[in-house]
């Protein structure tokens, strides 16, 4: 039997662009932009429960820097009274030690291959952050944020000086290189109550 | 010179819309892929501290939320004004926070478990009695990378 070659009629296509547009607008509803970003830090370990805890770990003066948060937020480096703006450049100069200061952290000999050989590391430096159960979250962030960037600037310049370029530019093994030299050593105490709530 | 205008009723061409479905489609896989599905609605008041040094979160699918903050004012009536924790949908105390972090971990990828972040987002004037307590609490179940969630200062 011969047939007809019968054309089939167009599909009407003009309502795939509304039903494009709600798709679009289910998924700008429902989904958010923010990308999320803070500041990582890591906690240590829990203490082990079956070894005593050694309260009397010797730590020369020279090699601890406290830094401590009030109620009020105010802040005490050391053992001045201190603006969150001076926290960075004294937090340098602590981790750093470059005039070799008797009152600032003692110096090591450690063999960093890619550094040239020997360097002079301040590797037992602490810096102690101590806070108020009172303290705003807020300035507590603002004294880690600083911290953070004391650490970060003085890698930044170490590789700016061997590398010539930024810290975050840097290999994989340089950058270690450099997290050797300036090993963030940023302890947090146990929160005590400066008196009163 | 009657030379314009000669037919006198030529409309305008209809506009050719074949492509507008393919352009909206467009926009729409764009939009699907920058942004990110919502994940709990938020029941405490959160404004984020401010930072200058800060990291984005890498992966979406190795961060656990953990929210600080008063509640909502809709909240308030039944849980008072006080600083409280939100773990998914729910206020809960912070003896919760460690099974949740177990939890949390038990629902991830065994070769995504030992790098499993929490996010803090904590309202920025929280006092940090309880942050701390927060803290202890995820020190004991081993979610030790923390990230103190923060808008950049200008």
């Amino acid at each position: 039997m011969a047939r007809k070659k019968r054309e089939t009629p167009g599909i009407n296509s003009s309502s795939t662009a509304d039903m494009a547009f709600i798709l679009l607008i289910f998924f700008l509803v429902t989904t958010s932009m923010d990308t999320d970003a803070g500041l990582a830090r890591r906690l240590p370990p829990p203490p082990d429960p079956n070894v005593k805890q050694q309260d009397n770990i010797v730590v020369k003066e020279r090699n601890v820097l406290m830094v401590r948060l009030n109620k009020d937020n105010q802040l005490m480096v050391g053992s001045e009274y201190m603006e969150i703006g001076q926290l960075r450049a004294k937090a340098k100069e602590f981790i750093a030690n470059p005039a070799n200061m008797d009152n600032l952290p003692e110096k090591h000999l450690k063999n960093i291959p890619l550094l040239g050989g020997d360097c002079m590391v301040t590797e037992k430096h602490v810096i102690s952050v101590q806070n108020d159960v009172g303290t705003s979250y807020q300035a507590y962030l603002d004294v880690q944020n600083e911290l953070v960037a004391a650490y970060n600037e003085l890698r930044n310049e170490l590789a700016q000086a061997k590398f010539n370029k930024t810290y975050a530019q840097c290999e994989e093994d340089e950058q270690k290189a450099i997290r050797d030299f300036y090993p963030q050593k940023i302890s947090e105490a146990e929160p005590k109550k400066y008196g009163g709530k | 010179m009657g030379k314009f205008n000669k037919s006198g009723k030529k409309g305008m061409p209809e506009l050719n819309t074949s492509s507008l479905p393919d352009l909206i489609f467009t926009l729409l896989f764009f939009f699907m892929i920058i942004t990110t599905m919502r994940e709990v609605t938020l029941k405490v008041q959160f404004k984020a501290p401010q930072a200058t040094e800060l990291e984005k979160l890498e992966k979406k699918s190795l961060v656990t939320f953990i929210y600080v903050g008063k509640p909502l004012q809709q909240y308030q009536a039944k849980m008072g004004g006080e600083t409280r924790i939100q773990l998914n949908d729910k206020f809960e105390d912070v003896s919760a926070v460690q099974d949740y972090i177990y939890q949390e971990r038990e629902n991830m990828k065994e070769e995504d478990k030992p790098f499993m972040q929490v996010s803090l987002k904590v309202d920025r004037d929280t006092k940090m009695g309880i942050v701390t307590e927060v803290k202890q609490a995820l020190r004991q179940a081993y979610a030790l990378n923390i990230n103190y969630s923060a808008t950049r200062r200008e």
